[in-house]
């Protein structure tokens, strides 16, 4: 690692004063962090450590019917929580399904959807040919090994995929990312989170320098909700697709399907057009669930090595469908 | 009587209290911390080194380029060498991930900072880079290989005409069968510490032999074996990648005699994928000919695997097809193809690890063709004398392993179409287990004490394989002591030489040293109280004429000779034992698996193994080792792989994220291991074979045909991925 | 907010109190290893991709290699040196030997740190809940159903006992 300077803040608004600062990062679980500081995919002059902050692992039901979860709130934690188990299954078992039981012991919440792509190239501890690591190098995916990359929104610049199963779950959930900055917070949809590569590869998700998720937002429940993780071992390995469903049911009718897949593109992919198709639709009707998805499968673009993903997106979708709708109480 | 006995190992203490020492564990008053930088390219010549950057890193004390690196006086070629290259001798690069500097620091903070300040300018040549894994493509890049001291068996062997039989054969199979690279990821990455006293040095490394360390390094800096020590008192996982000396141990060395300072160097986990070997990407084509019975008239087996540009690393995948199965003919070829890559080397299993991937597959389409039970197929062509030779084997129970390993798993009695558990499709398939006998010589010296304890000493090393336990309980057995009485010290080039811990060797060769060794202190014990050697027995601390109800405790008879201790000295040497005898060990696994064919998962669910390798010394330690390797077996043919990028020239992943080994979750409960009631009596006096690589053959054969079974897709191409299954 | 290149970490481990100074870059692990000397939690990958690394801070198991040593500032620490009482083995400790769940040894300290905490976590249920729990701890000698049998029992005598 290169050398650097730490601090602790010691409330939020020692964070967000000093956070916008040149060459500053933060520094929540680490189990990022540290490891872009070993690889030189971060440099920091100054890293702020939040442990300090107090209250911002909190999770609370909202006034209105719905749930806020603190930001530095530890993946185990929110997994575990009743109200969370409950009311967002899917976002339960996508944390239970990430990492290992040691890493969700640190790995925060509001860290885990900034986590940056699993892909190779940019993994690798020399800097290769990678355009997200060094604008202009080059994308050595594109022609390379790339069974695990995108098949959707990807660019000749990038076809690296975005990891992260709770950010996915969450993308199925409609949930907001809470955010302050110094200049003054927002609330980003989870659809607009994360950022396709296009010609700005080297940018992964919308925060500004210095901005810092402090909560998540979930409205309303989704119980009918199940979290989907294909890999070729059974645990503690990144997804090669993912999907998680929330289904509104009327009896065994599917009144509103909320479908994201994980790992197929550089955000949660969410399948409106499936989603469409699928209303009025009956939970068992396979015939049916699966025409609804190729509507949204149809506009996968494939790469050389990874047309295999595009059945196995399908199908991770069709179950997690079955499994959702059948979640009982 | 101790051996036979599942007693609990005795080294359990040290570990699960984190007592025990690995060579990264240790330190050394003045000690600099080693770091390499390693070439971003696989072929070419470095031109230029700044290491301005990396010198004003705090910490910083020095950084070593072949500029400073001394000549060694000899060439390395062959064992105890992994290759015949040194790095830091010039500015050849010979393959990605070759050091090409050394950075040294106070700290290991201030090393690894500035071991990615050193700024280094390189000319690329064109690299030789693997062609695609296709038969038609290696059968025209493949070479005969050449011999620079890498070749254990020979790259060529026929027996009859097994061409014309093959064409002629009533049932034919021909298949070509692939693997990919993969590494063998020990969880401890490998260190050495270096350390010099005037022109003596003193060397602790994680390593599977002590003494080829120290023989290599000595031959290496052209100072006399007696002025090199190396210790290495606990290796945390080889799987034969510590087996022979790979730069890290040399270059230690060389800094540390530079800088005068002691020099601990750490791999990490990326450096693994480079300064150390692989299994190699190995392609081979089987052809299986035999009559309407199955009886096996041809075996045709062609084998080429990747290797450096610098050496021939031959997997001998031909040794399965050549030992196995009876047959009146056979052709086998092994070829090598060379490009810009890190030398391979062995790795649990080798040999008849991947060949039995290749025949084993095979033989379950030969099967299939048949309308046969598979299981039958490998009883009608057993071999009851070795296949090439016609020599007899020294002891083989292979029969009672099949029908014992059926039994267990229930193999006569399985639904012939596959079931179904809920999204779940079961299949069932079985393979043939096999691994050759390897022997090196070993000494050992045991010291028996009045106080009736015993202390064994060896220069053979621990890798986990319970030695620490296996070698006290042959002493207890002949001394009548309790095993915790007996204490075994190890891993030390001032012990009595041993041989490596390495093919599935050390039980029966260190083992038999061992006993030699205690049955010499029980000869001069029995003198001692005027008894024949030969007719002395030891049980309980006494000493007695065998059958003989009383007994002398050990302590008065030494008191009344006025001894403290007695020391007997023991060595196996190979050539005196089952010389025209074949030596091998066998087995059979059959296993259940689960397919999920729309989400292209596999997932094991049950294991069945069962072996004929001689006496066992202690259940406990073989049931691990046998179920460790059947575990690797279910890495190899589920996971494991190391893609390899040919524009690059590298690795790509060179990390436990992006390539997969198997977690906890993957192995079920259900896994019985059977070892048939056997002692070979002319492998060795220890009456057993080794049993630490034979567990992970045939597994990857077995699951594949296990697969074919549920789904009635024939995978041919390791590893079975969801890629291969999705529907 | 004061930001520091070089800091004095003040924290207990294994209920003894150190001030250990340290470079920003130093990792719990390090810290334990290099500047203690406590060298029974190991460094297998350095990454958090195979948990040889796992220790308890303020209670839960984490991998010491994902944490700044500056970040465990008054934290209490417990590393596989500090489990056995009086020289009496942990109950873990025993059941790993008891079932041979241990052939190297290299990732067995964080076998033993992973499943003194799963227990205690309660998650030791079923056998696939425990499978599935320690499944952040690689172990490449492959003793894993051997592990499985010695979190069970040690698990059934804590509930027992």
């Amino acid at each position: 690692m290169q050398s650097f300077d730490y601090g602790h803040a010691a409330d939020i608004g020692e964070a967000l004063a000093n956070g916008d600062a040149p060459n500053t990062v933060f520094l929540a679980g680490g189990t990022e962090l540290l490891n872009w500081l070993r690889l030189g995919v971060a440099k920091p002059a100054r890293v702020i450590d939040l442990a300090r902050l107090k209250g911002f692992a909190d999770i609370t039901r909202l006034p209105g019917g719905g749930l806020r979860i603190g930001a530095l709130a530890r993946l185990n934690d929110v997994a575990l929580n009743d109200d969370v188990a409950r009311d967002y299954p899917v976002l339960s078992q996508a944390i239970l399904k990430s990492a290992s039981a040691q890493l969700r012991n640190l790995a925060t919440i509001g860290g885990n959807p900034l986590q940056k792509t699993r892909c190779g190239y940019f993994r690798a501890e020399e800097t290769l040919p990678c355009n997200k690591r060094k604008l202009g190098s080059g994308c050595s995916a594109l022609k390379g090994i790339n069974d695990k990359h995108a098949i959707f929104g990807w660019s000749e610049a990038c076809v690296a995929t975005q990891p992260s199963d709770p950010a996915t779950a969450l993308s199925a959930l409609d949930a907001l990312y809470v955010t302050e900055h110094k200049d003054g917070g927002r609330r980003i949809k989870a659809e607009d989170l994360h950022t396709l590569p296009g010609d700005t590869p080297h940018i992964d998700n919308a925060l500004r320098d210095g901005e810092l998720i402090v909560g998540i937002e979930l409205v309303g429940a989704a119980r009918h909700s199940a979290y989907l993780k294909l890999r070729e071992r059974e645990s503690y390995e990144f997804a090669i697709v993912s999907a998680a469903v929330a289904l509104d049911l009327e009896g065994d009718r599917i009144l509103r399907a909320r479908i994201a897949l994980g790992s197929v593109a550089h955000k949660p992919w969410r399948l409106n057009q499936a989603e469409s198709a699928l209303s009025g639709v009956a939970a068992n009707d396979t015939a049916a669930i699966r025409r609804a998805l190729d509507a949204s499968l149809v506009g996968a673009k494939t790469l050389a090595h990874n047309a295999y993903k595009v059945r196995l997106a399908k199908n991770a979708a069709e179950r997690a469908i079955r499994l959702a709708a059948a979640r009982t109480w | 009587m101790s051996i036979g006995e599942p007693i609990p190992r005795i080294d359990g203490s040290i570990k699960v209290t984190g007592a025990a020492r690995y060579t990264a564990d240790l330190r050394a008053p003045n000690m600099l911390h080693g770091v390499f930088v390693t070439a971003p390219l696989p072929a070419g010549r470095v031109i230029a080194f700044d290491k301005g950057h990396a010198l004003a890193e705090p910490g910083v004390v020095r950084v070593l380029t072949h500029e400073d690196m001394p000549r060694p006086k000899t060439t390395i070629a062959g064992p105890p060498f992994a290759h015949s290259f040194l790095p830091l001798q010039g500015d050849e690069i010979r393959h990605e991930g070759q050091p090409i500097a050394m950075v040294l620091g106070e700290t290991l903070e201030a090393a690894e900072a500035g071991a990615r300040k050193v700024d280094v300018r390189y000319a690329p040549t064109t690299a030789k880079t693997p062609v695609a894994p296709l038969w038609s493509e290696l059968d025209r890049a493949a070479l005969a290989p050449k011999n620079t001291g890498y070749f254990f068996f020979e790259p060529e062997f026929s027996k009859g005409n097994a061409d014309q039989n093959l064409a002629l054969a009533k049932k034919r199979v021909e298949a070509v069968y692939s693997q990919p690279s993969r590494h063998h990821n020990p969880m401890e990455p490998s260190a050495v510490l270096a350390l010099w006293e005037g022109d003596a040095l003193t060397l602790y490394a994680s390593t599977q032999h002590v003494y080829g360390v120290q023989m290599g390094l000595a031959a290496l800096f052209a100072i006399p074996p007696e002025r090199v020590r190396v210790i290495s008192k606990h290796t945390g996982g080889a799987f034969g990648v510590k087996g022979l000396i790979w730069p890290q141990e040399a270059l230690a060395a060389l800094a540390a005699k530079i800088v005068s300072r002691p020099v601990r160097v750490v791999l990490s986990r990326a450096n693994m994928y480079s300064f150390l070997g692989y299994q190699p990407r190995i392609v081979q084509k089987i052809g299986l000919g035999a009559d309407e019975k199955g009886a096996l008239a041809a075996v045709t087996h062609d084998v080429v695997n990747l290797t450096s540009v610098t050496d021939d690393f031959i997997e001998f995948a031909t040794e399965a097809s050549k030992s196995l199965y009876a047959t009146r003919s056979m052709r086998l070829s092994q070829r090598a193809e060379r490009a810009h890559v890190a030398m391979p080397t062995a790795m649990r299993a080798p040999v008849e690890g991947p060949g039995l991937w290749a025949l084993e597959s095979g033989m379950d389409e030969l099967a299939v063709d048949l309308g046969v039970d598979p299981l039958d197929l490998r009883l009608a062509n057993y071999a009851d004398a070795d296949p090439a030779t016609g020599a007899p084997w020294s002891s083989k129970k292979l029969r009672e392993a099949y029908e014992e390993g059926a039994r267990l798993f229930g193999w006569r009695t399985r639904p012939p179409a596959p079931q179904r558990d809920g999204d779940w499709v079961i299949g069932h398939g079985m393979a043939s287990c096999l691994m050759g006998t390897f022997r090196f010589p070993s000494h050992a010296h045991v010291t028996l004490r009045r106080d009736g304890t015993a202390v064994i000493e060896a220069g053979t090393q621990d890798i986990g394989t319970g030695t620490l336990t296996i070698l006290p309980q042959i002493v207890a057995d002949v001394l009548g002591l309790l095993s915790s009485k007996v204490k075994l010290t190890l891993g030390d080039t001032k012990l009595p030489e041993a041989g490596p811990t390495y093919g599935s060797s050390s039980t029966m060769g260190v083992g038999a040293a061992v006993l030699a060794a205690a049955q010499d202190v029980r000869g001069k014990l029995a003198r001692l109280a005027n008894l024949l050697p030969e007719e002395a027995a030891m049980v309980d601390g006494r000493i007695s004429r065998t059958g003989a109800t009383e007994g002398l405790p050990i302590a008065d008879v030494m008191d009344q000779a006025g001894e403290s201790e007695i020391v007997g000295t023991g060595a196996f040497d190979p050539a005196q034992h089952g010389a025209g005898y074949s030596m091998r060990t066998f087995g059979a696994v059959f296993v259940e698996v689960g397919v999920d064919r729309a989400l292209g998962l596999l997932r094991l669910r049950r294991v069945v193994g069962s072996y004929s390798v001689g006496r066992i010394v202690n259940p406990r330690t073989a049931r691990a080792q046998l179920i460790g390797g059947i575990v690797w077996g279910w890495g190899m043919a589920a996971m494991e792989q190391s893609p390899f990028d040919s524009a690059l020239g590298r690795f790509l992943s060179k990390n436990l994220a992006g390539v997969a080994i198997p977690v906890n979750a993957d192995i079920p409960s259900d896994i019985a291991i059977h070892c048939v009631e056997e002692i070979d009596e002319k492998a060795g006096p220890i009456g057993g074979k080794g049993i630490g690589e034979l567990g992970a053959t045939g597994v990857a054969a077995a699951v594949a045909n296990a697969v074919f079974h549920a789904v009635g897709k024939r995978i041919r191409d390791l590893p079975i991925t969801p890629e291969k299954l999705v529907a | 907010m004061e930001f520091r290149s070089h800091l004095t970490v003040a924290l207990r481990v294994n209920g003894r109190r150190y001030e250990v100074p340290v470079d920003t870059r130093t990792t719990l692990l390090d810290l334990l290893r290099e500047h203690l000397e406590l060298t029974g939690t190991k460094k297998g990958c350095n990454f958090g991709e195979c948990g040889a690394c796992t220790v308890h801070l303020n209670g839960r198991r984490v991998n010491g290699c994902m944490i700044l040593a500056a970040s465990a500032e008054g934290a209490e620490v417990t590393t596989i040196e500090g489990l056995a009482e009086d020289g009496k083995l942990h109950p873990v400790q025993q059941a790993f030997i008891d079932h041979d769940a241990f052939q190297c040894g290299f990732c067995t300290p964080g076998q033993v740190m992973s499943a003194v905490a799963l227990i205690r976590e309660g998650h030791a249920r079923s056998a696939a809940e425990i499978r599935e729990w320690m499944s952040g701890n690689l172990c490449r000698c492959s003793s894993y159903p051997q592990i499985l049998s010695a979190v069970e029992a040690a698990a059934s005598q804590a509930t027992a006992g």
